[in-house]
């Protein structure tokens, strides 16, 4: 595909005293902009403490194995929590 | 006027700015040119949002129990006191980049100085929206930049947007008695004074993206007091206030 | 569902390699990129990803709609961040598709000219504000029932997308059922806006699980490989007996004459969607196909400079950079 960004594999470290994780992966023309676009995707619920960026194709892989990330609430976006909405008990499980 | 008028008219031009501005950001969602565009703009909107809730917010209080709500789906345009640059339709997505960049310089540079208000609520509120909106300064800075120097049709389409957008900057600096009133309360500074930090912000970025600024000193204004506003802000009010005005009293 | 009637692709490979690779899939290891794999497996999963990944980006459009005309600041930044993770879905699942080699701008051409599909339900348009309440309970509801499963499946990257993307979509539901059920309770004309969103999307909504598939050979290879966990009409069934209590709990009434409940079976019966109506929209022909494809292929041709210039000024950027070391 002509002039299609690179891919860049994003780790993440959620708290102070973690290690980095990797959370997936996106497009970026650039490390920089890897590194906001990761905190505009992968931080969206919490404030991640640290961002790593690796282009792809400069990953030497064994074989991998992880499982996926879960990430913590941001204050101030409570919406988009489920239970910032009020569901009556007697509509079942949601 | 006394100083509660003014303090009303000064919350107005905060929160009628962040709503209006995260209205036109908002119309990109699901159509930017790539997934992490599309996903960072809708972030900047939704800060904007929540920035309007809470000046707006602060606004209907001191105007005697209004609600944010109320402010923003009840009033019509010549209520309205935004800077006319956060009116105009984003048009492509260069002009809508450039257009945040130069309100993210300003609202960087006001809300530093808000922080330090003396009215303890206003310094509550830009301590929030300030660590927002450097990232929001951030993001586009570096995008403008990217593309005033990134291909000759991108170049070329961020010059445009500059020159097009230019006469709408300086409002943002114009004071009146309104600002004169806040600056002697310690309330906010006098737009005036914040003029010389953002030139200085705008002409270093604008210099990396091989971008130049107009020479004319030209500036449409109006929307700040009201007496004017472009005629985009009547549509734009039309979709966004429809649903209040056609079912007035409902609750959503 | 979000990637429906996807075929799964024959598949002519080693037998020693496919009995090994099977083994591993019924003993629950997952498949991770690097692993051999079956070429019919790496196909099915290409168009299945990939179509659940197209559904999400078009799934932006129906409720982008009403964005801006969302009727107070909450409900707005609420619907924005709803849509918005939408867009994150979609990129979640691409990425997953990346790892099995193939490009998301690859995919996106394919979705752009036709030749892959995404869910039919977002060819409906959205009428009234209540629309955007009944998309996120009914729409995100059926792909809850869906996704949930699959969380399970054999393909690792697969997987962890969906963990990620189910944690976020019990969010969607809940605020399209807050929104709805608003309405429901109002005025009568809010009443009457529920009442049609429900009307509107009842079929629409069972249409996404697909046609009966209990027996087709594409699902059975699909859900020895894991990568389908139920039959289309097991998790159709689910829904309705979840939804319909939902409905009632609104004083909203299922446009289904013959809904009833059946102490026997202990689930609901209910009439079948049009499944001509389908195979329309399937076709091409629902409500806003066409407009749905134009406005993905307007945002992309318009979007092309912006993606060419900052591209030009990285390579630019790196190059000075080099040129000073």
């Amino acid at each position: 595909m002509k002039n299609e960004w690179p891919l860049w594999e994003i780790f993440i470290r959620g708290q102070h005293g973690m290690s980095h994780r990797h959370v997936g992966s996106l497009h970026a023309p650039d490390a920089e902009m890897a590194i906001k676009n990761a905190r505009d995707v992968y931080t969206r619920r919490n404030e991640g403490v640290s961002i790593w960026v690796v282009e792809a194709n400069n990953i030497s892989a064994s074989s991998p194995s992880d499982k996926g990330p879960l990430y913590e609430p941001s204050e101030s976006k409570v919406y988009r929590h489920p239970t910032f909405f009020d569901i009556p008990d007697e509509v079942g499980a949601m | 006027m006394t100083q509660d008028e003014a303090f009303l008219q000064f919350l107005l031009r905060m929160g009628d700015n962040t709503l209006i501005l995260g209205h036109r950001v908002s119309e990109w969602c699901g159509h930017a040119p790539v997934l992490e565009e599309d996903i960072a703009l809708a972030n900047t909107a939704l800060d904007l949002i929540g920035q309007t809730q809470m000046w707006l917010g602060l606004a209907g209080e001191v105007d005697g129990g209004q609600s944010a709500d109320d402010l923003a789906f009840l009033r019509d345009a010549w209520d309205f006191r935004n800077v006319l640059m956060v009116e105009v339709p984003n048009e492509d997505f260069g002009r809508t980049m450039m257009r945040q960049f130069l309100f993210d310089a300003w609202h960087s540079i006001m809300l530093g100085r808000l922080i330090k208000s003396s009215d303890e609520r206003v310094a509550a509120i830009a301590a929030k929206a300030s660590k927002e909106v450097a990232y929001h300064l951030e993001r586009s800075s570096d995008t403008v930049v990217g593309l005033g120097d990134g291909t000759a049709e991108s170049h070329d389409r961020m010059q445009a947007a500059l020159d097009y957008l230019w006469p709408y900057v300086g409002e943002m600096f114009a004071s009146d008695e309104i600002d004169a009133e806040m600056a002697k309360a310690g309330i906010a500074p006098n737009p005036a004074d914040l003029r010389a930090e953002f030139d200085a912000l705008v002409q270093r970025v604008l210099a990396d993206a091989t971008l130049t600024i107009p020479e004319s000193e030209f500036a449409h204004k109006g929307g700040r007091n009201g007496k004017m506003h472009t005629e985009h802000l009547g549509h734009l009010l039309t979709q966004m206030q429809w649903l209040q005005r056609a079912y007035p009293g409902a609750s959503w | 569902m979000y990637a429906q009637m996807v075929k799964s692709e024959a598949t002519n490979d080693d037998p020693e390699k496919l009995a090994e690779f099977q083994a591993k899939i019924d003993a629950d290891i997952k498949i991770e990129p690097k692993d051999w794999m079956p070429q019919g497996y790496r196909k099915t999963l290409i168009r299945q990803i990939g179509q659940h990944a197209h559904s999400e980006i078009v799934g932006q459009l129906p409720e982008g709609n009403w964005i801006t005309r969302a009727p107070t600041l909450e409900r707005k930044a609420i619907l924005l961040a709803k849509v918005q993770d939408e867009a994150g879905h979609g990129l979640y699942l691409y990425g997953a598709a990346e790892t099995l080699g193939v490009s998301r701008d690859e995919l996106t051409e394919m979705l752009l000219d036709g030749r892959m599909k995404y869910s039919s339900i977002f060819n409906y348009p959205t009428l009234n504000w209540a629309d955007i309440g009944a998309v996120g309970w009914l729409v995100d509801g059926a792909a809850i029932m869906n996704q949930v499963p699959l969380q399970r499946t054999s393909y690792g990257p697969y997987s962890r997308a969906m963990i990620r993307i189910c944690k976020e979509e019990s969010f969607h539901q809940r605020q399209g059922y807050d929104a709805i059920r608003k309405m429901a309770e109002g005025t009568p004309e809010q009443k009457k806006m529920a009442q049609d969103a429900l009307n509107r999307f009842w079929y629409p909504s069972l249409m996404m699980f697909g046609p009966s598939d209990k027996d087709s050979v594409h699902s059975a290879q699909s859900m020895a490989w894991k990568i389908k966990i139920n039959t289309n009409d097991e998790l159709r069934q689910k829904f309705v007996d979840q939804t319909v209590p939902q409905a009632e709990y609104l004083g909203l009434t299922v446009p289904d004459p013959d809904l009833k409940w059946n102490e026997e079976r202990g689930h609901y019966d209910f009439s079948e969607p049009d499944w001509s109506e389908f195979f329309d929209v399937i076709k091409g022909n629902g409500p806003c196909n066409t407009d749905r494809l134009t406005a993905r292929n307007k945002a992309w041709d318009d979007g092309q400079w912006v993606r060419d210039g900052l591209l030009a000024h990285a390579k630019k950027k790196r190059a000075r950079h080099l040129a000073a070391e």
